[in-house]
């Protein structure tokens, strides 16, 4: 292999993305060597394995990737603006769809989501930390890494251009040659292993580190909608896993599971993505559910309404979420019988989906609502993801999606659930939950605008896409014409995106402003908050979360506390010595040599790939002779930190 | 967490032997595909035996499928909604995938149905001997 074809040449946009790359890239190592924070680096956050600094670490990097999604998006939308635009070639314009799908949902949602859920889980339930402190860096180290491998196609060696859901056969290396489609198999696997080691350890720890007296049915929402959502990953992703291996050996070693050629079904790769695929929209949308429960309940000032049946709508959700991936290829035409059951299947996985939304409001009802930013977000959640829902609706009609199929009403359809329900989410729990995790709220004010800036700007965006879409617009299309008469609308939404644009800086000025001018928490409970993670003394919990770990009396324990006037005040009697999990530098090597490992496979290098899965394995075994219990905080230490007067 | 690591001491013969018997069953499965002569039908037979026994054996060897926890009922109520759950799945997964992809249309996107009424049925059938 050449240079040439190695690096990505020939495009100035490129190329201008290689000079930023390189002057960020020395500008971090500038500043590291310069102010001496190398040692503060490795130990504060290389080798941490505290879930509050893990969290952190994926929110940074959910919100890097939303900046680069973001970017793609505004891309296809200047291309899209007027009919024969010349801004794209077609080639450049599949690889941005493509690495635009892919990162939203896989790099940029799911990490959003999972990062929230580490910081605030563990102390949802008053636990220390997660079951397997070591393990969640792994997860977040898998999951960078793949982030990264992926994320640098675009300039050594070209980016995948077959669609988020790269269908064979236009996935195989006849049409779609050279290592593109391979950093996206690589990529997704080495990312998959760090969400599955999640759900896993999630799971185990809802189940397993509950503070004494929280049964399962006095767990605040968000944590319920968490341990659905893990069950949901432990059962899904292994689907992708086996799909993503399966596509791997037909490309590199000539296998036929999904070929043309060699009785191989390319059908099936479809099959096996969508399996995984509609379980992984519910895996995107489920915590959403559980923030907005928590932001909803307490700015209405209010017990959500119909606990239980949220609950119980939620498991039904997991159950149906395995039983509707179909309703993603109606138009393949397996038949009336098949189309048939699953347009019922998909139908009726709206109605749970109704219930909630009637919680929601009900919760709302007659409540004192204080209409902070976050539930600003959280109403605009529920207007819009109607619409989303709705239109699902619409295309789950089999004989009905033959028309909508591909369109740009699908498109929409898919933004309005997934901007309006998964997005508003992470930024409503982000702004939520900012003060737990830095010690200030973000500006109010600015995140007003924020919000409704983006909001409009959304609704500019993709409503006109619906419309596009009934006109016969496809998706996935590098331009159209004139004749078409889809001009107009074209542009407004390209000016709809450009307000989401705008928006987003605003909300990263507004953390900025807010670093430099908001006034600093000086108690745990930010928001006058209902759940334990807000009874914590000072405004960001110490690093083992909870000097005594509480004692659980009912659902909203902490408000229910507060309305007794009982909050219980630490004394130095009340502490014992706190066992926690050590650091350490094993997980983000063993990721480094995924990294090593994914990147030989990607160019077919397999000496380098070898060399890199031995050095994964070399981790593993070193860390199976590793006797580390952890270690124990002092009484002294504690007191001292909880600032208790002797 | 201390107590757990105390909990196992002793050598894991269990999973060194579940691990040696999976992999030399995927091997055993690998050489009944490529290097017997046996019909597909019988070959996928005894993969299809071999795969489920290894499931089997993993569960057993890895997965605590025998451990009842005494301590608390939630543990096993746990325990037996996971397995119900993922048989649920399991099922789901292969049983649809076959429905889903041999009914109706979509049979004629494969070769193996040579006798098709109106699409070009000889031509599938010619392909389908050759290989
Ligand atoms: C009321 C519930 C919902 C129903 C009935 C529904 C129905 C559908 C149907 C039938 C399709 C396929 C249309 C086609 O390809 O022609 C689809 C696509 C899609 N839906 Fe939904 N949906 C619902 C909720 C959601 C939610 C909550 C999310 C994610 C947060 C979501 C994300 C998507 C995505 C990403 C696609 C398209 C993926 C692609 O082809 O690239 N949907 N939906
Ligand atoms: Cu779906």
């Amino acid at each position: 292999m050449k240079w040439d074809e190695f690096f990505v040449t020939g495009d100035p946009l490129i190329y201008g993305a290689d000079v930023s790359i390189l002057l960020t890239m020395v500008g971090i190592l500038f500043y590291l060597t310069k102010y001496n924070k190398w040692k503060w680096l490795w130990d504060e956050w290389l080798t941490t394995v505290d879930h509050k600094k893990l969290g952190i670490m994926y929110i940074v990097s959910a919100v890097l990737m939303l900046f680069r999604g973001g970017v793609d998006a505004l891309l296809m939308r200047t291309q899209l603006a007027v009919p024969d635009a010349k801004f794209l070639d077609s080639q450049h314009y599949n690889e941005i769809f493509t690495t635009h799908g892919t990162i939203m949902i896989i790099f940029m949602a799911m990490p959003f989501l999972i990062g929230l859920i580490n910081v605030v889980v563990p102390l949802q339930i008053g636990a220390r930390d997660v079951a397997y402190p070591y393990l969640n860096a792994v997860s977040f180290w898998t999951f960078f890494i793949g982030a990264m491998l992926f994320n640098i196609s675009f300039v050594i060696g070209g980016s995948p251009a077959a669609g988020w859901t790269s269908y064979m056969p236009l996935a195989s290396n006849e049409l779609s040659p050279g290592p593109g489609q391979n950093y996206y198999l690589l990529g997704l696997q080495i990312a998959g292993i760090g969400t599955l080691l999640t759900g896993i350890n999630f799971l185990v720890t809802i189940l397993k580190m509950r503070a004494p007296g929280m049964t399962l049915f006095r767990m605040p929402m968000f944590t319920w909608s968490s341990l659905v959502t893990m069950v949901i990953i432990i059962f899904a992703f292994p689907i992708l896993t086996v799909a993503l291996a399966l596509m791997t050996f037909d490309r590199l070693f000539g296998s036929h599971f999904f070929t043309l050629q060699g009785e191989g079904m390319d059908m099936l790769w479809a099959n096996l993505f969508w399996l995984w695929g509609h379980p992984e929209v519910y895996i995107v949308i489920l915590p959403a559910f559980g923030m907005f429960s928590e932001i909803i309940s307490t700015f209405s000032r209010k017990t959500l309404f119909g606990y239980k049946a949220m609950i119980w709508s939620m498991l039904l959700i997991a159950g149906y979420s395995f039983l509707v991936w179909v309703h993603h290829f109606f138009t393949m035409g397996s038949g009336a019988a098949v189309n048939s059951v699953f347009s019922i299947t998909t139908m009726a996985i709206g109605i749970p989906t109704g219930v909630k939304i009637f919680n929601w409001l009900f919760t709302m009802y007659r409540g004192k609502i204080q209409f902070t930013t976050p539930m600003l977000w959280s109403i605009g959640f529920i207007v819009n993801f109607v619409i989303g829902g709705v239109t699902g609706v619409m295309l789950a009609m089999a004989a009905a999606d033959y028309q909508y199929h591909n369109t740009y009403f699908l498109v929409s359809h898919f933004h309005y659930v997934l901007i309006a329900g998964t997005v508003f989410a992470c930024f409503a729990g982000l702004i939520y939950w900012y003060p737990k995790m830095f010690g200030y709220k973000l500006n109010e004010r600015i995140g007003k605008w924020v919000f409704w800036i983006f909001t409009i700007g959304f609704n500019v965006c993709f409503m006109p896409q619906y419309f596009l879409g009934l006109d016969g617009m496809p998706r996935r299309v590098y331009t159209y014409s004139e004749e078409s008469g889809w001009g107009p609308l074209n542009m407004v939404s390209t000016i709809g995106g450009f307000m989401m644009g705008i928006a987003f800086l605003v909300l990263v000025y507004n953390m900025y402003y807010s670093f430099r001018y908001a006034k600093r928490e000086t108690t745990g409970d930010a928001w006058d908050g209902r759940t334990l993670e807000w009874s914590t003394p000072s405004a960001m919990p110490p690093f083992y979360n909870f000097a005594k770990i509480p004692e659980v009396t009912g659902l909203d324990h902490f408000w229910r506390q507060k309305q007794a006037g009982k909050v219980e005040k630490l004394t130095a009697k009340d502490i014992k010595p706190i066992h926690m999990p050590s650091n350490s530098g094993v997980p983000f090597i063993m990721a480094s040599f995924f990294f090593v490992a994914g990147f030989g496979m990607v160019f077919d290098w397999m000496w380098m790939a070898i060399i890199g899965l031995i050095g994964v394995f070399g981790t593993l075994f070193y860390r199976s002779f590793e006797y580390d219990d952890g270690y124990y905080v002092s009484v002294e230490e504690v007191i001292e930190t909880e600032k208790i007067s002797k | 967490m201390a107590k757990t690591t105390a909990e196992h001491h002793g050598f894991p013969w269990k999973h060194l032997i579940g691990f040696v018997l999976s992999i030399v069953l995927t091997l055993f499965a690998l050489w009944v595909a490529l290097y017997t002569d046996l019909s597909v039908t019988w070959i996928l037979i005894i993969i299809f035996g071999f795969a489920i026994l290894q499931a089997a054996l993993q569960l057993l060897m890895f997965m605590h499928v025998t451990e009842n926890s005494t301590s608390s009922n939630l543990t096993s109520r746990v325990q037996i909604g996971n397995i119900l759950f993922a048989a649920f799945v399991a099922i789901v997964i292969v049983i649809g995938s076959v429905w889903v992809l041999t009914a109706g249309h979509a049979k004629h996107d494969k070769h193996d149905e040579p006798k098709t009424e109106n699409h070009g049925g000889s031509h599938d059938s010619e392909e389908h001997g050759s290989h």
